[in-house]
């Protein structure tokens, strides 16, 4: 299982990347830890041309935490993103997920840009994405802009960036208060069976703010807005979290695949979901 | 005894011989990354070969279009069957009596089937050229469940034999039929079972899986235009059998062929049987005059190499009340895929499976097996046991559990109650072994103290009722097995391949220094054979292990045999190795005698040494005997220490062993958390404590992945669903639980040095101590029987029909 041969680029600047995918339109692909891609390209199920490896473009990398709002480079690992305890400390649930993600190899590799850009519903950063309610950041021929992660997933592998964009940053606020993501999978390095991402925060007994989101429970990752309503105001008591649950459960809709049928998938989201909120309770 | 003499232990230790924890030899270039395998091998000129391969399960091929495959740069031919058929080669025997499409000759029968070759500058053009072949293909209806084959609506898969009556193992009654093999007294089975107090019956499904070494199949073929000589190196489990057949295909001399197996990375019963890509490599490497390589991807492994297991065997056991089993019936439907590819000895299609009585005094019983034709892979090989042993011991450990269901009692109880009592050994057993010793009770008693049985019992039960009581959503599974294996194929009176008896042979040159080269007709693929064969000589010949070099996989300086697998390199060429040590000794003693200037019969041998009996102070040590063989003329004695054995087993030999799990599940996730697992095998005398240990410990991890994750699956169009690592389980360390070994000795009686193997046995034993766990979490629940793997969702999928969820 080889690739076919393509031409290798590796520019510098973001503008050296944009001009790249100008010049060869659709038969460029840009590459960032290569985890999704490489793959599709060994089994020539896409024919990329032109590959420009985004390794070479110092400045989508790094992590910033500048008055309660965290930047993430596009380029930065998953690696990084565990070792940073300036990103453990505005948002530890960034590192509890990336813990999840497959191998230490792999996340010596994989970045949180191709993993949030690619639309792959069962990788788990854009749920966490979604939970964290962040701002994508594209750059393209046209100048910068900005998608929230919510608007950002249309189906999978469709997103709402254009074709001749990259994605060169993540940013969202700093958390306060309870964090969970919880996952399940059959074994290291597989995706998830079901996992979902929690943040709450509670004052006087009373959930004041809350975030409830899916990874691999729908063909895009899926933020759960009934269940935060359910949540936000009220005690999180038993009634509470099981109300919510069921509201998760409802906006799921996985697929039958190796990993079991739907039946159990929505079971075991509902199990997960409830870990989540619980241990975010628990940490609130 | 003088001065230079030093005592016997310390001279013995010296020799690293046998039931030494030696190191592994082997390891040093391993670790180091300096193995040599097969895609190691780089030739001048040499050229690369990859299949097209179909994506249908079951189509016929309308036309195959090479021109643009042909055009593309650095591809330089294409093969299909219409290129091999005035070679006789699109078609190729199998090793259980069938044939096998080498390419598609018209149709295909399962996906990824080899379709066209493309032979080309390096794997990259070869890719190119892959792609480039256009086959237009005409799909035709699917089988894949083998209850169905025989349906009047049922897809014909093999036109080519649809009209025969007879095949290689007896009738056929309809065209997707392959054999009915019956083993033991049908009437008398059934009139026991008629007659029972009680009768447990249950279909148990062992899955199709797939041995998936880390290494896959592959080869170097090149043809010496010059000489006429074909040499093949690859990835063979039985170097020796492949040249003789390779001979018999080809027409080219024996003599004339020359078969390598290099360092083999894992086989497991997988490198067994032939494939298309070796006898296309071969026949691009006559066309091209050049070298040719052929070496598979991981989905190709996967998908269209020889799978294991996927047997559903319908089981009825009998007992009286008080838990005496008094008859077995079990009809097996084998699942063989398109082609009958099993690699069994050629009386045995369903491979030992007879064995399926286990540990269990029985009187009467019967098996019979239909093997059927489905569009799936060929293959059914012993992945990681003898063959078809994993499914009889799971057959029977799981008919045991169930029945002790039905009785109502204790399923470690039922099983003492059963086990055949260590005066009866040699056993006859009612399907037709001959089991030559064992002590089955010793090793239960000391399994079920080492994991505190009964304490294990009672917090099961406390944990029912707080399960009950909802305090908790886990249960306890206590998983118990007691194997008995029969490895060590065989004796040729009853056991060959393709006609090739299943002997095996070790030649051992001693050199005038004192140090020596054994050479043996087996090959190690990862058992350690070069540390544990030289183990063997040392303590027949008193030179050190480390003095001794092991050499195997050349056919043309090893002697021949029938090479690893089955456990039976131990059983077979272990024994070879102590006979050829024992005529070394022979030579030796008459040398020694001579030197010495005493008779024969006056010196006796004492460790590394001949000694004048009553006379310790005069002695030749075997390095002076060696150098005198060579350089000294003794009348009568040609010179020289060398010797070749040819051993053919008496008895097959029959380890066994007591195997407990005890694991977690949770029923609400599926998941399970194995929290001990304890091995004890008998493998006889063990020859090295520690690869026994290793060895153990990964039968027992092949053993977890099988029953708890892995498969190969098919959909219902015959798309494999598990072609990659990320749906086909292979455990990581993370999933690997602790293991726990043990051990009692039960030497072979006619096992030159008693040992018996010990490779496959924590497979045999150890896929029914995990399913057995698993099953028996639910047993308070009402469970007899749910199909392994026991992944998460089948789990769950048990706990939800049982009624245990909201």
């Amino acid at each position: 299982m080889v690739p076919g041969a393509f031409n290798y680029h590796r520019p510098d600047t973001v503008d050296g990347v944009i001009g790249l995918l100008g010049e060869w339109g659709d038969d460029a692909r840009v590459i960032a830890g290569g985890h999704s891609l490489i793959p599709v390209m060994k089994q020539r199920l896409s024919d990329i041309s032109h590959l420009i490896d985004l390794g070479g473009v110092g400045s989508l990398k790094g992590i910033g935490v500048d008055g309660g709002t965290v930047t993430i480079g596009a380029m930065t690992t998953q690696h990084e993103l565990i070792s940073s305890d300036a990103l453990a400390a505005a948002a530890p649930i960034i590192r509890e997920a990336s813990l999840q993600i497959a191998d230490p190899q792999v996340r010596y590799v994989g970045t949180i840009g191709g993993n949030v850009a690619n639309g792959d519903p069962a990788n788990d950063m854009p749920g966490l994405m979604q939970t964290l309610d962040a701002t994508y950041h594209l750059a393209g021929p046209n100048g910068a802009r900005t998608v929230a992660a919510r608007d950002f997933y249309e189906a999978a592998y469709f997103t709402a960036r254009e074709d001749d964009e990259i994605l060169t940053a993540v940013s969202f606020a700093a958390t306060g208060g309870g964090y969970a993501y919880e996952k399940q999978k059959r074994k290291i390095g597989d995706y998830a069976t079901a996992a979902a991402g929690v943040l709450l925060s509670m004052d006087g007994g009373s959930c004041t703010a809350a975030s409830v989101a899916l990874t691999n429970l729908s063909d895009t990752p899926v933020y759960c807005e009934a269940a935060v309503d359910i949540l936000v105001g009220s005690s999180v008591d038993d009634a509470t979290i099981s109300a919510a649950v069921k509201a998760a459960v409802d906006v799921s809709d996985p697929v039958a695949d190796t990993r079991g049928p739907v039946d159990f998938k929505k079971y075991v989201a509902g199990v997960i979901v409830k870990k989540a909120i619980q241990s975010a309770k628990a940490r609130a | 005894m003088n001065e230079a003499t030093p005592p016997k232990e310390e001279r013995s230790a010296a020799l690293s011989g046998l039931g030494t924890s030696r190191k592994r030899v082997e390891d040093a270039r391993f670790t180091q990354g300096k193995g040599n395998y097969v895609d190691d091998i780089k030739m001048a000129g040499m050229l690369f070969g990859d299949f097209v391969r179909s994506p249908y399960a079951h189509a016929r091929v309308k036309s195959i279009n090479t021109e643009k495959a042909l055009a593309l740069p650095g591809v330089h031919a294409v093969l299909t069957a219409a290129d091999l058929e005035p070679l006789g080669l699109h078609w190729m025997p199998t090793l259980a009596g069938d044939k096998q499409m080498v390419l598609a000759d018209g149709k295909v029968l399962f996906q990824a089937q080899e379709v066209a070759f493309v032979v080309a500058d390096d794997r990259y053009a070869a890719a190119d050229g892959v792609a480039a072949v256009e086959v237009e293909y005409e799909e035709l209806p699917v089988l894949v469940d083998p209850f169905k084959a025989e349906a009047d609506d049922a897809p014909v898969l093999r036109e080519d034999i649809a009209d025969q009556k007879e095949g290689a193992h007896g009738p056929r009654r309809h065209p997707n039929h392959i054999f009915t093999w019956e083993s033991g007294d049908r009437a008398a089975t059934e009139a026991v079972l008629a007659e029972a107090d009680v009768v447990a019956e249950e279909m148990i499904y062992y899955h199709r899986t797939h041995p998936c070494p880390l290494e896959p199949c592959g080869c170097v073929a090149s043809m010496d235009k010059v000489n006429g000589k074909l040499t093949v190196w690859g990835t063979f489990q039985a170097p020796h059998a492949v040249r003789t057949v390779a001979s018999l295909i080809s027409g080219i001399a024996e003599h004339n062929i020359r078969i390598v197996s290099p360092d083999i990375g894992g086989g497991f019963g997988n490198k067994v049987g032939v494939y298309p890509g070796y006898v296309c490599s071969i026949v691009a490497s006559i066309v091209t005059g050049v070298p040719v390589k052929w070496i598979e991807d991981r989905s190709d492994n996967l998908m269209a190499t020889a799978f294991a297991r996927d047997y559903w065997m319908k089981g009825r056991i009998s007992a009286t009340k008080d838990g005496k089993i008094t008859g077995l019936h079990c009809h097996t439907t084998a699942d063989h895929g398109a082609f009958d590819a099993c690699a069994d000895p050629t009386k045995f299609p369903a491979g030992f499976m007879n064995i399926c009585t286990g540990s269990y005094d029985i009187p009467t019983a019967y098996l019979a097996v239909d093997g059927i034709y489905t569009n799936k892979a060929p293959g059914g090989v012993a992945y990681r046991c003898s063959f078809r042993v994993t499914e009889a011991a799971y057959f029977i450990e799981r008919m045991i559990e169930i029945l002790a269901i039905k009785l109502g009692m204790d399923a470690a109880e039922l099983r003492v109650k059963n086990f055949i009592k260590k005066e009866q050994f040699p056993y006859q057993s009612a399907l037709g072994w001959e089991y030559d010793s064992g002590d089955y009770h010793t090793g239960w008693d000391k399994a079920l103290k080492a994991v505190g049985y009964e304490a294990l019992r009672k917090e099961q039960a406390e944990r029912v009722e707080a399960f009950k009581r909802g305090e908790t959503r886990t249960l306890l599974g206590i998983g118990l097995s007691h194997f008995t294996e029969i490895v060590g194929a065989g004796p040729v009176k009853n056991c060959d391949i393709l006609g090739l008896g299943m002997f095996d042979s070790c030649e051992i040159r001693i050199h005038p220094t004192g140090s020596a080269i054994a050479r043996l007709g087996t090959i190690s693929q990862g058992q350690g054979h070069a540390t544990t064969f030289a183990q063997i000589l040392a303590s027949e010949i008193g030179i050190p292990a480390e003095d001794i070099t092991l050499e195997e996989g050349d056919t043309d300086t090893a002697p021949y045999g029938l090479g690893t697998y089955g456990s039976r390199s131990t059983p077979v060429a272990g024994a070879a190795a102590a006979m050829a040590g024992r005529k070394i000794r022979a030579k030796a003693q008459m040398i020694a005698a001579y030197l010495l200037e005493v008779h024969d019969n006056d010196i006796e041998w004492d460790v590394d040494r001949f000694v004048v009996k009553g006379s310790p102070e005069r002695f030749k040590t075997m390095k002076e005997i060696a150098f005198a063989s060579y350089n000294q003329a003794i009348p009568g004695v040609e010179p020289g220490l060398e010797a070749v054995s040819y051993y053919d087993p008496p008895n097959m030999t029959y380890p066994f062993g007591s195997y407990i799990c005890v694991m977690e599940i949770d029923v609400d996730t599926g998941t399970t958390e194995i929290r001990q697992v304890y091995a004890l095998d008998d493998c006889g005398t063990r020859i090295n404590p520690m690869i026994i240990e290793g060895q153990v410990h990964g039968g027992l991890t092949e053993a977890l992945a099988i029953s708890m994750g892995q498969e190969i699956a098919y959909d219902e169009q015959g798309n494999v669903t598990t072609g990659t690592l990320m749906d086909f389980f292979v455990p990581t360390a993370v999933e690997t639980p602790n293991y726990q070994t043990d051990y009692t000795v039960t030497p072979s009686p006619h096992h030159p040095i008693g040992a018996k193997g010990v490779g496959e046995s924590p497979n045999v034993g150890g896929v029914p101590a995990f399913s057995n766990a698993v099953h028996d979490a639910f047993r308070a629940f009402g469970l007899t029987q749910s199909h392994m793997p026991h992944d998460h969702w089948r789990i769950w999928k048990t706990a939800e029909s049982l009624g245990l969820h909201d």
